[in-house]
């Protein structure tokens, strides 16, 4: 699903998020001289709030890594929050949950099908949603403003509205179950979005410079490949990143095309078919959560800013 | 506005027939190669008989019996399949729309040139939307109207709209909608007030959008841990009911009694989404110019009244935009329900959960693609809105 958040009303300058605006300095220095209130006591009470709220967002994922290495008997007689008693006794952490699903529950597999349906998924509606964005930003063609506006309609079409026709078409086309059927329909889905968040930026390049390049005898393919292109690389780093984490923790997609026989199921499948089979067995759950956890997490971390800009820059998708 | 190219004008020659021919011939061989790729894509043993042939070109034809008999593992069939599917999308893209391009150029005047290239670069992108958008959409419309005879039928929305589970259904999906996109707005909008106001700010604030990289249903299992419940007695595993039972009360097994169920869900997707709109929030929160709140706290406005009447009503139009996202976000739940409800059981049911059951289950697809297209009557205000803002902007201005 997605959304489109206009960028005109107070959309912030990205770079704001970088830096600290400048306001927050006033703000500070009015604490310290403001006559009429106890700055001390104000400021505490926000960070106690603060500290709270982190506190409690936390929790949830805490409780389940931390579970995820303890014993089976352990999980199913005691509370998470009982190794903080005793943190560094290393009995009480293992390793073997961890080996269970990977090995016995099918989540190596399954880890195998998210990275191969992933990738290509990532990749392959980059240079489409590209070349159909620089069109609509810099060429001028009748039909033009109708097609880009059934794009931005398409941007939050539930994908339910879809799923039967496209079935019956996999169905006849042996499509059903197959990578390839799932790589094009993430594809399809995905290029609304993808045109939409690179259209904004290369809508806002500087005009000068795209008219300086049309002067110099480039034409549009050359305008676009060695100009549009290499400035919109951050725009194309974040709708990566997007994409990728929204079909590595896609479950709806993935069940309905690829379905969920363990030699195609992706992570999300798979972890669902677990809590199906084994709800209660939380040493094998947690673990396998992780799992299925790890490379979002990593991609998120390491790519954090990436990510805050390309929703800013006007999108969200997930 | 796009500007006329005069200098693609000035510099082509004109095209000749010989050109023309080999520049289509490239094109021609090119969406062949691709066809062909695509069809040995959809083949899961393609890989090996590529290993194989390669192996036994370069002599290695004891290898190659062996994997012609024996077939790769798994494992490397796959990562094979998807390196060659980024190489066909990748490089295979590539080379179409160069030599789509070139084939323009070689046979076409200069004014058909350019009236035919936007279509080419706008193709592919276009037309893989309308195959995988529009006309099933089309389609589905079509199927929601139609009986298994292909009679016309209003039937599946009379269902829809009046039987009691399907009312049960609507109704969590209002509940969802209220309590979820309220939710998700208030704390988002308030944390990110107060977390403008703390040193270590970007670190707090990951600790909200972390769960916004966790999926669905890896989210469903985290708060199915939260909610775990052991009966009386038995030491209680779940945090949620360990805080009960330590305060003295009975452990209340969450997610089987309804409506709490439906609230605990709720929560799950309050935790997701909070993050996206703290982001959005933090940022259009920090755009609000100092001077107005110097000049207010000179007047001697509290922080609070400074929030309510000042930084609320600048940021209004972002609080709008975020609600809209989170609302249609909501409104698709599935994953959630699917996983944690068991499939919608306990009267977790919504509509989402309900459309996969008749399509899947039992097979019914009129009915399901009338739940469809429910959900998208609901959308349809926020596509207006969406296509109106872009008219307002102008496209290409």
């Amino acid at each position: 699903m997605s959304v489109t958040a206009p960028r005109t009303v107070e959309a912030p300058p990205q770079t704001q998020l970088a830096t600290r605006a400048p306001r927050r300095i006033a703000w500070r220095r009015r604490g310290d001289d403001g006559p009429t209130r106890v700055p001390g006591q104000r400021s505490l009470l926000v960070r106690a709030l603060v500290a709270v709220i982190v506190v409690v967002w936390s929790l949830p994922t805490m409780g389940l890594l931390i579970s995820s290495f303890r014993p089976a008997a352990e999980i199913s007689t005691t509370g998470w929050w009982t190794v903080f008693a005793h943190p560094f006794e290393v009995t009480q952490w293992t390793l073997e949950n961890y080996a269970g699903v990977l090995a016995e529950q099918g989540m190596f597999d399954a880890f195998v099908n998210s990275v191969v349906i992933a990738i290509p998924a990532t990749v392959i509606p980059i240079s489409l949603a590209a070349f159909a964005a620089y069109a609509f930003a810099w060429i001028d063609f009748p039909g033009r403003k109708p097609l880009f506006a059934l794009v931005v309609g398409l941007l939050v079409v539930p994908l339910q509205m879809t799923f039967i026709p496209l079935l019956e078409l996999y169905v006849r086309w042996d499509l059903t179950g197959t990578y390839l059927g799932t790589w094009l329909a993430h594809t399809g889905f995905g290029l609304p979005m993808a045109v939409f968040l690179l259209y904004n930026y290369i809508a806002d390049l500087p005009k000068e410079i795209l008219e300086s390049a049309y002067v110099d005898g480039a034409s549009h393919f050359a305008a676009f490949t060695r100009l549009v292109l290499p400035l919109a690389a951050p725009v194309l780093a974040a709708f990566a990143i997007f994409q990728f984490l929204w079909v590595w923790n896609d479950f709806l997609v993935a069940f309905v095309f690829l379905g969920t026989s363990s030699d195609v199921a992706v992570l999300t499948a798979q972890l669902q078919q677990l809590v199906g089979t084994r709800g209660e067995s939380w040493h094998l759950l947690t673990a396998g959560a992780f799992v299925s956890m790890v490379v979002p997490l990593v991609v998120f971390l390491a790519m954090q800013r990436h990510f805050v800009r390309g929703l800013l820059t006007g999108g969200v998708k997930g | 506005m796009p500007v006329e190219t005069r200098a693609e004008a000035t510099q082509r020659t004109a095209p000749t027939p010989g050109r023309s021919v080999a520049a289509i011939a490239v094109l021609l061989a090119i969406v062949a190669v691709l066809w062909w790729s695509v069809g040995f894509l959809a083949d899961p043993t393609a890989v090996d008989r590529v290993v194989a042939g390669i192996l036994s070109l370069i002599g290695a034809d004891g290898a190659a019996t062996v994997i012609e008999q024996r077939g790769l593992t798994p494992v490397s069939q796959k990562l094979g399949s998807a390196v060659v599917a980024l190489v066909v999308g990748v490089v295979g893209v590539w080379a179409l729309f160069i030599a789509a391009n070139r084939a323009i150029d070689a046979t076409f005047g200069l004014r058909t040139r350019e009236k035919i290239r936007p279509w080419l670069f706008v193709g592919p992108g276009i037309g893989l939307i309308f195959l995988y958008l529009l006309l099933p959409m089309v389609g589905t419309i079509y199927e929601s109207f139609t009986d298994s005879d292909g009679a016309f039928t209003l039937s599946h929305y009379q269902f829809a709209l009046t039987d009691p589970s399907m009312l049960l259904a609507f109704r969590n999906n209002v509940l969802w909608l209220v309590f979820g996109t309220t939710g998700s707005v208030l704390i988002g909008v308030g944390f990110a007030a107060l977390v403008d106001r703390v040193k270590r700010e970007s670190l707090a604030k990951s600790f909200i959008f972390l769960p916004l990289s966790i999926s669905f249903v890896g989210a469903s299992v985290i708060w199915r841990f939260v909610y775990a419940w052991q009966p009386e007695g038995q030491p209680q595993t779940g945090l949620v009911n360990a805080i009960i039972t330590g305060l003295g009360f009975e452990p209340v097994p969450i997610l089987s009694l309804s409506p709490l169920n439906t609230f605990a869900l709720i929560v799950v997707m309050i935790w997701l989404q909070t993050g996206f709109a703290m982001v959005i929030f933090s940022a259009a929160i920090k755009s609000v110019p100092s001077e107005v709140i110097e000049a207010a706290r000179l007047d001697g406005a509290g922080e609070f009244v400074i929030f309510l009447r000042i930084i609320l009503p600048m940021i209004r139009g972002t609080v709008l935009t975020v609600a809209t996202a989170i609302f249609i976000a909501i409104l698709k739940v599935f994953d959630i329900v699917w996983v944690m409800g068991r499939g919608g059981n306990f009267d977790t049911e919504v509509v989402a959960t309900r459309m996969f059951k008749e399509m899947f289950q039992f097979q019914n697809f009129g009915r399901a693609s009338a739940l469809a297209v429910l959900l998208l009557l609901v959308v349809v205000p926020a596509m207006v809105v969406n296509i109106r803002n872009m008219n307002r902007q102008g496209v290409g201005a």
